[in-house]
């Protein structure tokens, strides 16, 4: 369909052909991820797909060559370095920087098409058919409020800048003006009016209001907000397939559209909260400093702490331990110890499972990755739905560095911001230890009875030193 | 709306709906590597950059065509070299004895 002039009995051009074997690569690669067994096998389906692609579109009359390799080349050198060099728990914003570079790509694909249309444009002043004005406003608005969007979500979790929610006086209001200067101005060209003009202040504005909302978004709301935005790029990848009549850019700018915005719905839900609470809600953001400096430090006369020979004690002669890792623990890069101390009781033949909640860590599946990486078997590591009714039989259940996922206040009481969210049971085990640095709330800055519970004993001091003294003292006994 | 457009709509929403099924067979356990594998997969806009960058028409001029080709190539190359990784790293349960290794 690349070319204008296709009739319906015309030979199928052989690109196409390509392009729809690329389609059926990327679809089947995505179907062989619905098992750990089978899921590089898919992506490296996927990524055949994709030389199909790449070598097809390469037979098309390319005269700047230059271009086109500098770009592939650098672009590959600089892509396949970083892959390689990002540690693990780096994970989110190395998906979110990627997300944007394809976002980005995608901007300036639609602005590439509109200024060949403006030169090839019959008219004077020069004017769009309607069709392909509103795709290349939507691409070009879509894709660069992504690239923006990505690279703030980045620097965030790089820790650039504060990953705090970021609000001031009248930010709905600033917000609002410039999502009112984008909308109108996309009219604008689509209605024909001055057209170069309003592209491009459609396409700045929508860089600026990239910017300006995932400013207010705090650390523990990123899993959301990365699935969004690489929805957002999906839909901007497949709206350059509607500018430039390639299918292949439709179908899989589709699955990828569709595959953010389950996940941003799988997120919102794990969280019991709207995706517009979650990017004008601003959580958590003064509340938050107020009360952990409030609360800092004091246990209240409740909470019992142990020693780690205690606690060493009962996870040794238990039947069955859960291991609740929280992003605490990837802080603290325990990923590694936690695995030594889940040997050492297995050895003892204790069984250990691992509690995963989907927002554990700061992008949907990022926990479960954190400890593939260390080893632990995939076949240890429990959704929220499996493991729930489990925690009534285990013996010990083990938190490590996880708070608000945890928290029986978002069952039974009402008043409290995370009441109705999903969290692990972990107070039907039969005894809870927490692992703690302090007495501070988490991240929301919610008190957690869990602490107070007589069941529960808490272990103070770093995750990985306590994990790695825990490790030892079992071995010991 | 033209025929060309209203063709185009209806493989985009087919696409959609087998996006959708064959995505929620995804166990949440590589919720990451699929980000990371739809990342990649959106670099198919690579296929757009060439052809902006590359052809007789060029637009955008030598130096946003280069960093257009880059932006894509970048997409590209490290979703997949990204998600490679993490999925050599899912490994079934052990079996030998002291399950360490």
């Amino acid at each position: 369909m690349n070319a204008v002039a296709t009739s319906a009995s015309a030979p199928a051009n052989p690109l196409d052909i390509a392009y729809l074997a690329t389609g059926v690569c990327f679809i089947l690669g995505l179907r062989y991820l619905s098992h750990p067994r089978t899921a590089r096998l898919g992506n490296r389906i996927s990524a055949f797909g994709m030389l199909i692609a790449l070598v097809a579109t390469l037979t098309q009359g390319i005269v700047a060559w230059w271009i086109v390799a500098t770009g592939i080349v650098v672009g590959a050198a600089i892509g396949i370095f970083s892959a390689r060099a990002v540690k693990m728990t780096a994970m989110p914003q190395m998906v979110a920087i990627f997300n944007g570079m394809g976002g980005g790509a995608a901007a300036l694909v639609a602005t590439g098409e509109f200024l060949r249309l403006l030169v090839e444009s019959p008219t004077r002043p020069p004017s769009l058919p309607i069709d392909q004005a509103v795709t290349i406003v939507l691409s070009a608005i879509i894709g660069s409020l992504s690239f923006a969007g990505s690279i703030i979500a980045f620097l965030k979790l790089q820790e650039v800048m504060t990953g705090r929610p970021i609000t001031y006086r009248g930010q709905q209001l600033v917000n609002a003006l410039f999502a009112l200067i984008v909308v109108g101005s996309a009219i604008a060209v689509i209605l024909n009016q001055n057209v170069e003009m309003e592209f491009f202040i459609a396409f700045g504005g929508a860089l600026v209001l990239g910017v300006l909302f995932v400013l207010p978004i705090g650390g523990a709301d990123m899993p959301v907000v990365i699935s969004l935005l690489n929805a957002f790029t999906g839909l901007a990848a497949a709206l350059t397939g509607f500018v430039l009549a390639n299918n292949v850019l439709i179908i899989s700018g589709a699955l990828v559209g569709a595959s953010g915005t389950l996940l941003t719905i799988m997120m919102g839900k794990a969280m019991n909260r709207t995706i517009t609470n979650v990017l004008f809600g601003a959580f958590g953001a003064a509340p938050a400093t107020e009360s952990a400096a409030g609360a800092n430090g004091k246990p209240s006369a409740n909470v019992r702490s142990a020693s780690v020979d205690d606690v060493a004690m009962m996870l040794a002669y238990a039947k069955e331990v859960i291991i609740v890792p929280g992003y605490g623990m990837a802080v603290a890069q325990a990923q590694h110890s936690v695995r030594e101390l889940a040997d050492q009781l297995e050895k003892r033949g204790v069984e250990v499972k691992y509690a995963i909640h989907p927002v554990a860590g700061r992008m949907p599946g990022h926990m479960n990755v954190l400890l593939a990486e260390a080893n632990v078997p995939y076949t240890a590591l429990y959704d929220m739905e499996d493991i729930n009714p489990q925690f009534a039989r285990a013996d010990v259940a083990l938190v490590i560095g996880a708070n608000d996922v945890t928290n029986p206040a978002a069952r039974n009481v009402p008043s409290s911001p995370i009441y109705g969210m999903p969290i692990l049971d972990v107070d039907k085990a039969q005894n809870v230890v927490v692992l703690k640095r302090s007495m501070n709330t988490g991240f929301a800055g919610i008190e957690n009875p869990l602490y107070e519970d007589p069941k529960t004993v808490m272990l103070f001091g770093d995750a990985k030193k306590s994990v790695e003294e825990l490790a030892n003292a079992v071995k010991a006994l | 709306m033209s025929q060309h457009l209203l063709t185009e709509l209806t493989v985009f929403i087919l696409a959609v709906f087998v996006g959708l099924e064959v995505i929620s067979k995804v166990p949440t356990t590589l919720h990451t590597p699929l980000m990371s594998a739809t990342n990649a997969i959106h670099g198919i806009v690579l296929v757009g950059a060439i052809l902006v960058a590359g052809t007789a028409s060029q637009t955008l001029g030598p130096v946003l065509g280069v960093i257009l080709v880059i932006l894509a190539s970048l997409n590209v190359f490290g979703g997949y070299t990204v998600t490679e990784r993490m999925l050599q790293m899912f490994k079934p349960r052990v079996t030998s004895g002291d399950g360490k290794k």
